[in-house]
């Protein structure tokens, strides 16, 4: 490596050139490094993705045509669909945060010794198959499941209820599968809270109610924003458990784009239709990040 | 504000115990009304856990805590109405510094307008006109001390509680919000708890020092009486630099050290054991031929170590029974110590009006 000695008559200082050049192959070698990365991405996202597109403006005779999307706006099935999705999405989105936002309470109050144990008790579920776990809803909640048999003998009601094949069942399911998605990001923000923000609101002054309402709130909203974020655009582009446990009646976007496959064979409807759920799930999250200041440890600086 | 609006405490035989560790051992502390107390000492010596149970957050296994007249132990903090400034400020980031301030006042249903000129006059109070608007990730750490200090204060609460408010700052802002502090207190004329485990703080800011160690009171005196007579070895050597010298009584009964006669008597008869306490700054160099005469106490020795820090020196000077002195003395103009160096004999004196003796703890 030759040196650049800098005499008082040159321009550039001392070891300016030098330093320069090291910095750049620096960047060059963290460029280098990042390749594999950038190639599986562009690979296994962009490519795929790329072809749906072009599919989907490709017509039954082989050229450049508008029809799958044209089928979309006058069929109102496709708009049933997308309506459902919604729905389920939304639906179950709530019931996450109504049953996840006491739980990631709790679990950010617990003394350290038992937090471990009770956030496995929260994450065991993503180590066990989604498919499992959705047979098993299947199982506890049929005509002759567990539940129906449990109600009935201690005689809440007297004939099976119908829990499963359909909205009820779907969103029990679901509810259940992305509960964990919301409640880790809630969790986060909440231990980031200190203990000395509720000391000062009630020394200041506030009820316990107005405490929670005024300060912790606020404070835990980026968590769940996050979550319930991350928990909505995961339903929207769900398949197994709507199928397994929808039984038909619950038609998602996922389980449409399957059956126009299975049963028409028809690769530019279902690319028209998933092209449409991905431009509304960007839709969801660019409205989405306009609103709202995300957690940065999930979304880098909000 | 006027002083009659100001509450004095009283905490009687306060006990809370953490599994078998007493945190507050049967505390009695009378704070009177208006006044700047401050609670000193180590860490886990009990200041912030009796802070606490002043404020509230904490419940006590038994005692009392009486603001005025009214029995407070069993209220709840948002009913105790004491205004607290937290080590970690605890300003709330999603409300802007105008918003942190007034909150108190809007809890208490105080309207707009009067809110907004309130909180105007506690931020003008801390020196932060204007900034009303700013957030609270927009301030330095001194401001920020400002806010917490203009919110606890603006609801006029009858107490302040301060928990090491200053820790988090650099030592130049720290002195100057030292005196600031005080300013404050006396314009508000609020009774003020303080907690810091830095004594020259307390020294600094207190009408009263409570020095607290293992959950008990210590002594609780002003400033210049804790520092000029500690009452036992722990605030001795807490409180300021000091050196302890064990004394032994003679068949005379005069208390000596060495070769040199401390005392002629013991000041309390009852007690055998005295230690001598010494302050650097108190003991002066001699001159060679100096004897020890009714003024000074003498000791001699060797000079081990002369060391310059700026606006004083020191010396260290191993006595003849091998304790070793501290003198430290004032580099302003030039003193008998500045001729000091390693090596050379030396005696120092100590005036015995000067001297603090007390009782020594057996080990």
């Amino acid at each position: 490596m030759r040196r650049t000695v800098s005499t008082p008559g040159q321009t550039q200082a001392l070891n300016e050139v030098a330093l320069s050049g090291q910095e750049r192959r620096e960047q060059w070698t963290l460029l280098g490094l990042s390749t594999p990365a950038i190639l599986v991405i562009a690979i296994v996202v962009l490519v795929p993705v790329g072809w749906l597109f072009y599919l989907s403006f490709v017509g039954s005779d082989g050229q450049f045509s508008l029809e799958h999307y044209k089928k979309m706006v006058e069929y109102k099935s496709y708009a049933r669909v997308f309506m459902t999705t919604f729905q389920v999405s939304l639906l179950t989105t709530l019931i996450c945060i109504v049953l996840g936002y006491p739980l990631a309470y709790f679990l950010a109050h617990l003394p350290g010794r038992w937090t471990g144990l009770f956030m496995l008790a929260v994450l065991l579920p993503f180590w066990t198959s989604l498919l499992v776990r959705t047979y098993a809803w299947l199982v506890l909640l049929q005509r002759k499941g567990l539940l129906n048999d449990l109600a009935m003998q201690i005689g809440l009601w007297d004939s099976p209820i119908k829990l499963v094949h359909n909205m009820t069942g779907t969103l029990i399911g679901m509810a259940h599968i992305m509960l964990p998605f919301l409640v880790l990001p809630l969790y986060g923000a909440m231990k980031k809270i200190e203990p000395d923000m509720m000391h000062a609101a009630s020394n200041l002054g506030a009820s316990p109610v107005r405490s929670f309402w005024n300060v912790y709130f606020p404070l835990s909203v980026s968590g769940l924003v996050a979550g319930a974020l991350i928990v909505f655009v995961l339903c929207l582009g769900f398949y197994v458990t709507p199928a397994v446990l929808g039984g038909g009646r619950v038609v998602m976007v996922a389980t449409q784009i399957t059956a126009i496959l299975e049963y028409q064979f028809d690769w530019g409807a279902a690319s028209a239709l998933g092209v449409v759920l991905l431009v509304a799930t960007i839709g969801v999250l660019y409205l989405a990040g306009r609103f709202f200041k995300f957690d940065s440890a999930l979304f880098g600086k909000g | 504000m006027d002083n009659t609006t100001a509450l004095p405490i009283s905490i009687r035989s306060l006990t809370k115990k953490y599994g078998d560790l007493f945190a507050l051992k049967t505390v009695d502390l009378e704070i009177r009304s208006g006044e700047f107390l401050t609670l000193l000492g180590p860490s886990g010596s009990g200041k912030t856990t009796l802070l606490m149970a002043i404020a509230g957050f904490n419940r006590p296994d038994s005692g009392s805590i009486f603001f005025g007249d009214a029995e407070m132990v069993l209220t709840p903090p948002h009913k105790r109405d004491v205004g607290m400034v937290f080590q970690s400020y605890a300003l709330f980031p999603h409300m802007s510094v105008a918003e942190n301030v007034g909150f108190p006042l809007k809890l208490r249903g105080i309207a707009f307008a009067e809110r907004k000129a309130r909180v105007e006059e506690a931020l003008e109070t801390v020196q932060l006109s204007g900034l009303g608007e700013r957030g609270i990730d927009q301030l330095s750490g001194g401001q920020r001390q400002r806010v917490a200090l203009a919110r606890a204060f603006v609801f006029r609460p009858r107490i302040l509680l301060m928990d090491e408010p200053l820790s988090a700052l650099d030592k130049k802002l720290r002195e100057q919000m030292q005196i600031e502090l005080k300013h404050i207190h006396r314009q508000l004329g609020v009774t003020t708890v303080y907690v810091t485990h830095d004594q020259r703080e307390a020294l600094t800011m207190s009408d009263r020092i409570a020095v607290i160690n293992h959950g008990e009171l210590a002594q609780v005196d002003t400033p210049e009486a804790i520092y000029n007579k500690p009452s036992n070895e722990f605030v001795a050597d807490f409180i300021g630099e000091s050196t302890m010298l064990p004394l032994t009584q003679d068949s005379a009964g005069r208390l000596t050290f060495g070769e040199s006669v401390v005392a002629s008597e013991a000041p309390d008869p009852s007690h055998n054991d005295w230690s001598l306490v010494i302050r650097p700054e108190r003991l002066r160099v001699l001159a060679k031929d100096a004897s020890a005469g009714d003024q000074h106490v003498m000791f001699s020795g060797t000079v081990t170590d002369a060391v310059f820090q700026g606006d004083t020196a020191f010396a260290l000077v191993k006595l003849r029974g091998g304790a070793t002195l501290t003198v430290r003395f004032g580099t302003g103009a030039v003193s008998e110590g500045s001729r000091l160096e390693a090596g050379q004999s030396v005696s120092v004196g100590l005036i015995r009006e000067d001297l603090i003796l007390i009782p020594r703890e057996s080990a």
